[in-house]
C-alpha cells in the first residue's frame, strides 16, 4: 500500500491545476514530487531551500496577497522549529494556510529523535483557531487534504504518517465516526490508532469513536456516546499522550467523568529500530492497549 | 514618476506635533525617530498607496518589520489619512487600536502586525512571490527593518533566498542606527550584495538622497537601501 505522503504531491498537484489560488511552498523536502507541477505552475510551486522560518513566513506573505498556501515539510521543521512564525505570521496576521507535515511521531525510528515530533498537535493547541486533521489511511489523507485546501482561509494542519489502518473509512473533515457501540465506556481512536484500538477492544462492551479531525474536538459526538456508554473515556492518540484530555474534560465538564489519555510518552526513548518497536515501547500495541483500556474501564466481555 | 498620494494637508513639519500627541512631550525615543525620514519619503513620494487604495491588489505594499517604537509610523499614517489624528492621543491604551507594536487587524493601512524581530522580511518575500504568481507585476513590496534586527536568522534566510530568486519587486530599507552589538562598518550592504541584491547606503536624514536611492532602477535584483542615522547611543 502507498503511504499518505505518497498521495500528497499528486493530490496537491491536481489542486494546483484546478484552483489558481493554490500555491505550494517547500523547503527542499518533497520537491521531487512537484517536478511536473512546477513546470505547469512555476510561480505557484516554490522551493525556498532549507529555510524553515522563511518557509512559514513566505507562506504567510502569499496568503496576504490572497493565495491559499500549502506549506510542507517534516513535522519537526514545520511546527516546532518555526513555531513563532506559525503563531505570528499566520495567527497574529489573521491569515490562513494549510500546513502539511510528514514524518510524524516516530515514522522514521532509525532517524532518531531529531526527526520525531510527537508534540506537534499539543503545540498547535496553544494557538487559537487551528483545524487539525489526522488521517488514518492514505485515502482519508487524500480526502482531508482536499477539505483543508478548500477551507477558505482557515488555518489547517494535516498530519501525514506512514502508520496506517488497513482499511479507509469515509471521513467528512469534521466529525468523529461511531465504529462500535457498547455500554461500558467510550474509546476515542485517533487516525492510525484505529486498528490497534479495535483489536484491543474486541469483545469488550465499549463504544469506539474514530477521530480523524481532532480540532475542533467533536464534543457533541463524545457526549452523545456517553449517553449509552457512560462517562468513562479513553483517548488513544498517535502523538503525545494526553493531548486531547483537556478537550474531552471540557466536553464533559458538567458531568462526573473520568478520562484516560493514551499516546506517545513524553520521555525520549533514545532508541532507533522499527516503528512496531516504538509502538510497543509506548504501550500502543493492541495487547498493551487492551490491558490499559480494560483496566481503566473495568470493561466486561460482551456476553455471546 | 507620477505621484498618486493624496495630500491630506499635513507635511513633514507636522510630524513632530503628531508624535507629541502620542508621547505627550517633545522628546521621542531614538527608536521612534530613526525611521521618521525614511517613512516620510516613502509615503510622501514613493509608495503608490492611499487610504482609498488600501485594499487595491495593485497597491504598493509597505511592511513595517521594525514594529518597536512605532510613533513615527503612526504619525505618517495619520498625516496621510490612513488613521484619524484623534486616535493618536490614546496611543497604547486599552481602547486604542494603536499599540506599542502595530497590529494589522487594528490599524488601517498597516500591512502586517510586527514587534517580534525578524518576521517582516520573510513575509515580504512571500508577498512578492504571491503578487508575481497572480500576474501583479506592478506593485512593489517594501519592508523596513532595523540594523540590529538583521541579527535574526530568519532575515538571513530571506536575504539569501530573494537575491538568487531575482525578486526585483522586493525592497528593503534598513534603518542603521548602529544598534547591533556586533557589526562591521559597511557590513550591512555587503551582506545583501553578497546575496545578489542591489544595494546602496545613504544618509537616512537626507530626503533627496533617500528618494534617489529608493527609486534607482535595479533590474532583475531585489534592492536594499541602508539609511544611516545617528547612533542609538548618541
Amino acid at each position: 500500500m502507498d503511504t499518505m505522503r505518497d498521495r500528497f504531491a499528486p493530490v496537491v498537484s491536481r489542486l494546483l491545476d484546478e484552483d489558481p489560488r493554490v500555491a505550494v511552498v517547500l523547503a527542499e523536502i518533497g520537491v521531487a514530487g512537484f517536478e511536473d507541477a512546477r513546470h505547469r505552475h512555476p510561480d505557484r510551486v516554490i522551493n525556498i531551500g532549507i529555510r524553515e522560518q522563511l518557509l512559514v513566513g513566505a507562506g504567510a506573505g502569499l496568503a496576504l496577497t490572497g493565495l491559499r498556501p500549502v506549506v510542507h515539510t517534516f513535522a519537526s521543521f514545520l511546527v516546532e522549529r518555526p513555531f513563532e512564525q506559525v503563531k505570528l505570521d499566520l495567527g497574529h496576521q489573521d491569515v490562513g494556510a494549510v500546513l502539511v507535515s510528514a514524518s510524524a511521531s516516530f515514522d522514521w525510528p532509525s532517524g532518531g529523535y531529531t526527526h520525531m515530533s510527537p508534540g506537534d498537535i499539543a503545540l498547535l493547541d496553544t494557538l487559537d483557531g487551528w483545524t487539525v486533521h489526522v488521517p488514518g489511511h492514505p485515502d482519508e489523507a487524500e480526502t482531508l487534504l482536499r477539505h483543508a485546501v478548500a477551507a477558505g482561509d482557515d488555518k489547517v494542519y494535516v498530519r501525514l504518517s506512514v502508520q496506517s489502518n488497513a482499511e479507509a473509512l469515509a471521513v467528512d473533515g469534521a466529525r468523529f465516526r461511531t465504529v462500535r457501540e457498547g455500554r461500558a465506556g467510550v474509546v476515542v481512536a485517533v487516525g492510525p490508532m484505529l486498528d490497534a484500538v479495535l483489536a484491543a477492544t474486541e469483545g469488550l462492551d465499549v463504544t469506539v469513536l474514530y477521530g480523524t479531525t481532532v480540532r475542533p474536538f467533536d464534543s457533541a459526538a463524545l457526549r452523545r456516546a456517553t449517553d449509552a456508554a457512560g462517562t468513562d473515556v479513553v483517548l488513544v492518540e498517535p502523538y503525545l499522550a494526553g493531548t486531547s484530555t483537556a478537550a474531552a474534560n471540557d466536553a464533559l465538564a458538567d458531568l462526573p467523568h473520568r478520562v484516560l489519555g493514551l499516546g506517545v510518552g513524553r520521555r525520549e526513548l533514545r532508541r532507533y529500530g522499527q516503528i512496531e518497536e516504538h509502538v510497543a515501547a509506548h504501550g500502543l500495541d493492541a495487547r498493551s492497549l487492551r490491558e490499559r483500556i480494560g483496566g481503566f474501564l473495568g470493561a466486561t466481555r460482551v456476553s455471546a | 514618476m507620477t505621484t498618486t498620494t493624496v495630500n491630506r494637508g499635513y507635511g513633514y513639519a507636522d510630524l513632530p506635533g503628531l508624535m507629541e500627541l502620542m508621547s505627550g512631550d517633545e522628546k521621542h525615543g531614538p527608536a521612534a525617530t530613526s525611521t521618521l525620514d525614511a517613512l516620510w519619503v516613502l509615503y510622501d513620494r514613493v509608495l503608490r498607496v492611499t487610504p482609498e487604495r488600501a485594499d487595491d491588489p495593485e497597491r504598493d505594499r509597505f511592511l513595517l518589520s521594525k514594529g518597536h517604537g512605532p510613533m513615527a509610523y503612526y504619525a505618517v499614517l495619520a498625516a496621510k489619512g490612513f488613521v484619524p489624528v484623534d486616535w493618536l492621543p490614546g496611543f497604547g491604551s486599552y481602547d486604542s487600536p494603536l499599540g506599542h507594536h502595530p497590529d494589522r487587524v487594528l490599524v488601517p493601512g498597516a500591512e502586517i502586525g510586527s514587534g517580534s524581530l525578524g518576521h517582516g522580511l520573510p513575509i515580504a518575500v512571500g508577498t512578492a512571490l504571491g503578487l508575481r504568481a497572480q500576474g501583479l507585476h506592478d506593485p512593489r513590496v517594501w519592508v523596513l527593518v532595523g540594523d540590529a534586527e538583521l541579527d535574526e536568522g530568519s532575515n538571513h534566510e530571506a536575504i539569501a533566498y530573494a537575491g538568487p530568486a531575482g525578486l526585483d519587486r522586493l525592497h528593503t530599507v534598513v534603518i542603521d542606527n548602529s544598534s547591533a552589538s556586533y557589526a562591521l562598518p559597511g557590513g550591512i550592504a555587503a551582506r545583501f550584495e553578497a546575496a545578489g541584491w542591489s544595494a546602496e547606503t545613504v544618509d537616512g536624514r537626507d530626503h533627496d538622497a533617500l528618494y534617489a536611492a529608493f527609486t534607482a532602477p535595479h533590474p532583475g535584483r531585489p534592492r536594499v537601501v541602508v539609511a544611516q542615522v545617528e547612533p542609538k547611543t548618541a
